[in-house]
């Protein structure tokens, strides 16, 4: 869901398709494996749907896999990319599982859910880091004191109401 | 059951809709009894936190059939997690038609009718209309952009004590500061002056006709666990003379339909008619350096914008397009708004709609967070959402800590799909001008269609083959029971709704005081508005 670098030249599961961290060193797998959200012991299952598809995906589109790979980590980055899309598309069987997944692998990276994000900040979390989400104050509570252009910048519609609603 | 208890009225739901009927039956005199399925949390649990377990006890995600819906989950519902935004709706909604080829709104209900409880909401959550100047930079950067595409743009009423405001971006969190004007810092506790009695993780489960002499209805109850809502540890029931169910547009049709045997039926309209209030999210990709050679603006050295995540997240809106001269549903407001980041997965980055939400060029996206700005077009819907049959408990199915499945199903109109590229268009007119920013409305690949305002699952109005509700707000054919929340808004609003959900609301008490006290309860209406 969101690439990143490999975290070693023999590293297959990530493709290593962007530059940066991806979700995986955002924390997606701890993230799924939070006791919270109690999906843990699913995760082999889920696993084993993915591969499954993808080998049905690598069968009709003649597609070649290692054997000495999981069929998912064996398809080619773009491939990847298109079996992700064939399995979230709507109508697709078993897509709402899917759709968390992606949910979960996103906020891993997006918000780092796993940690609370005064800790993820101190820590560098790195997708925190990637999108530039702002630092709190020094009592873990955000405050913008500089927060407005000051300054009109656009003409109020003529029919506002005192009050400022519309008529 | 174990034990019946018994009460004047019991209020099922504690937001906007339940909160203000609560009140004005407490100070009236009867005694009031809200069940409310979520906590009870007040402003120091409200953290400044993006862990799950923090803002997901408070918030739900309801996923359905083509649409997923935000709500709160809490002691003050909605009102403790919405943004604020306090606007009356435009003159043109209450005549609204939809595809149904009559006024959908009971004709008793125009702006003008409306006005003066409107005036009486303001009154307790006292709303305010921010200056320029208290206008964050992402109302700012929208404002200067309509301005140049020779557009208006208005500062955004918002119901924020604006003095206390630290514009720290975390309203879907609750508010720490008590900035955010919610249920709980008015109406709730007044409530409970009264008297009133507030029972948090009680979720209603039947409404049934009572058995003892003088009471009208039965309502069984579930206490739901602190710490994992899909775990019952305990049942009940209460029997009330009059019932006020306010559970929000996505339970409380939903409670009705499991109802419906034990009542005799209830009306064909309760869990038709959903709106999502036409809610249509687009993201914005800014180029800063067109905002500062197009717009002139800069907020710090070198810096022209660079402020998604700064302030309240509603700040400017346009209402170029709430002509009441034309057609239904090319009608629709345009507002800058902010979400947290776990909705950053909707944003699209390519043209490609399979794949457009994810992947390398996505990620590219992200890394210009910051310069993003957010837009909501709130449309003319077609109301065409429907409810399946009930789950066997609750309103919808608990998969996880704040992830539910609803059986509500949400096939887009073409008349809705019409408004929606409409608003769509005229996003892309404004924020596309010269380059200064890419727009594309978030994904629906993802989640169907997304909303923060359902409505109208069980609504009001006069014809009683489409609205479950009488003008008063009483179901039909059952006395005493009144529904209160949004799910009795006839129509989407073309604005944020929280403002006509409470002046409905408070609308409807006398009506429910009278039929109270016609049950024999000592009640009076008029008690002062609470502050």
């Amino acid at each position: 869901m969101v690439p990143g670098e490999k975290r070693h030249s023999g590293d297959l599961a990530i493709a290593g398709a962007a530059p940066g961290p991806g979700a995986v060193q955002a924390g997606a797998i701890e993230l799924l494996n939070l006791p919270d959200l109690g999906i843990g012991a699913l995760l082999p299952e889920l696993a084993l749907l993915v591969n499954t598809r993808a080998l049905a995906y690598a069968a009709i589109h003649g597609r070649v896999l290692l054997p000495t790979q999981p069929p998912f980590v064996a398809l080619r980055f773009t491939d990847r990319t298109a079996l992700a899309g064939e399995l979230l598309t709507p109508g697709a069987p078993d897509r709402q599982l899917y759709v968390l997944l992606a949910l979960f692998a996103a906020a891993a990276f997006d918000t780092a859910a796993h940690l609370h994000t005064t800790e993820a900040i101190r820590q560098r979390h790195p997708g925190l880091a990637w999108i530039g989400f702002p630092a709190p104050d020094a009592d873990g509570l955000w405050r913008f004191p500089d927060y407005s252009y000051g300054r009109r910048l656009a003409s109020e519609h003529p029919l506002t109401t005192p009050g400022g609603h519309p008529a | 059951m174990s034990v019946t208890e018994r009460t004047d009225v019991l209020v099922i739901g504690s937001g906007f809709g339940g909160a203000i009927p609560a009140y004005h039956l407490a100070a009236g005199g009867a005694k009031v009894v809200i069940l409310e399925r979520g906590p009870h949390l007040t402003a120091p649990d409200f953290t400044h936190d993006l862990r799950l377990g923090s803002y997901t006890r408070i918030v739900d995600l309801v996923q359905g059939d083509g649409i997923t819906v935000v709500a709160g989950n809490c002691v003050g519902g909605s009102s403790v997690v919405y943004f604020a935004a306090s606007l009356r709706a435009p003159g043109f909604v209450f005549d609204r038609r939809g595809s149904l080829g009559h006024r959908l709104w009971p004709s008793t209900l125009t702006r003008a009718a409306l006005d003066p409880w409107y005036d009486r909401v303001e009154e307790a959550l006292p709303v305010a209309e921010p200056s320029w100047d208290q206008v964050p930079y992402p109302g700012g950067l929208f404002a200067a952009a309509c301005a140049r595409a020779g557009r208006t743009c208005n500062p955004v009423p918002v119901a924020v004590d604006l003095a206390r405001c630290t514009n720290c971006n975390w309203m879907l969190n609750g508010c720490h500061f008590d900035a955010k004007r919610s249920m709980l810092l008015n109406y709730l506790p007044a409530a409970a002056a009264h008297g009133a009695e507030i029972r948090p993780l009680h979720e209603a489960q039947t409404i049934a006709p009572a058995t003892t002499p003088g009471y009208r209805y039965r309502v069984a109850y579930t206490q739901l666990d602190a710490g994992d809502y899909r775990l019952p540890v305990g049942v009940g029931a209460i029997e009330a003379k009059t019932v006020v169910l306010a559970a929000g547009a996505l339970a409380t049709p939903v409670l009705l339909q499991r109802s419906a045997p034990l009542l005799g039926g209830v009306p064909q309209a309760v869990g038709r008619y959903f709106s999502g209030n036409g809610d249509r999210v687009s993201i914005a990709d800014a180029d800063e350096d067109k905002v500062r050679d197009l717009l002139g603006l800069e907020r710090a050295p070198g810096i022209p914008y660079q402020g998604f995540p700064i302030g309240k997240p509603i700040g400017s809106m346009s209402y170029d397009r709430l002509d009441a001269a034309t057609a239904e549903f090319t009608r629709f407001s345009l507002q800058q708004i902010y979400f947290p980041g776990i909705t950053d997965l909707l944003a699209q980055a390519t043209d490609t709609p399979a794949t457009s939400w994810f992947g390398v060029r996505k990620k590219e996206m992200r890394a210009r967070w910051p310069s993003w700005l957010s837009v909501l077009a709130m449309t003319e819907d077609d109301n065409e959402g429907v409810f399946g049959a009930p789950p066997p408990t609750g309103s919808s199915t608990r998969v996880a800590t704040s992830l539910c499945l609803s059986t509500l199903s949400y096939r887009p109109t073409a008349n809705t799909l019409r408004g929606w590229a409409a608003a769509d268009a005229e996003a892309r007119a404004v924020l596309e001008r010269d380059g200064l920013a890419r727009v594309r409305p978030w994904s629906e690949n993802a989640a169907g269609s997304v909303s923060a305002h359902p409505l109208a699952s069980c609504r009001m109005g006069d014809d009683p083959v489409t609205s479950a509700l009488d003008e008063r707000g009483e179901l039909r054919g059952h006395p005493g029971l009144f529904v209160t929340d949004g799910s009795a808004v006839p129509t989407s609003l073309c604005v944020n709704p929280s403002l006509t959900i409470a002046a409905l609301a408070e609308r409807a008490c006398p009506g429910i005081v009278a039929s109270t006290a016609e049950a024999g309860v000592r009640a009076r209406y008029g008690a002062p508005t609470p502050r």
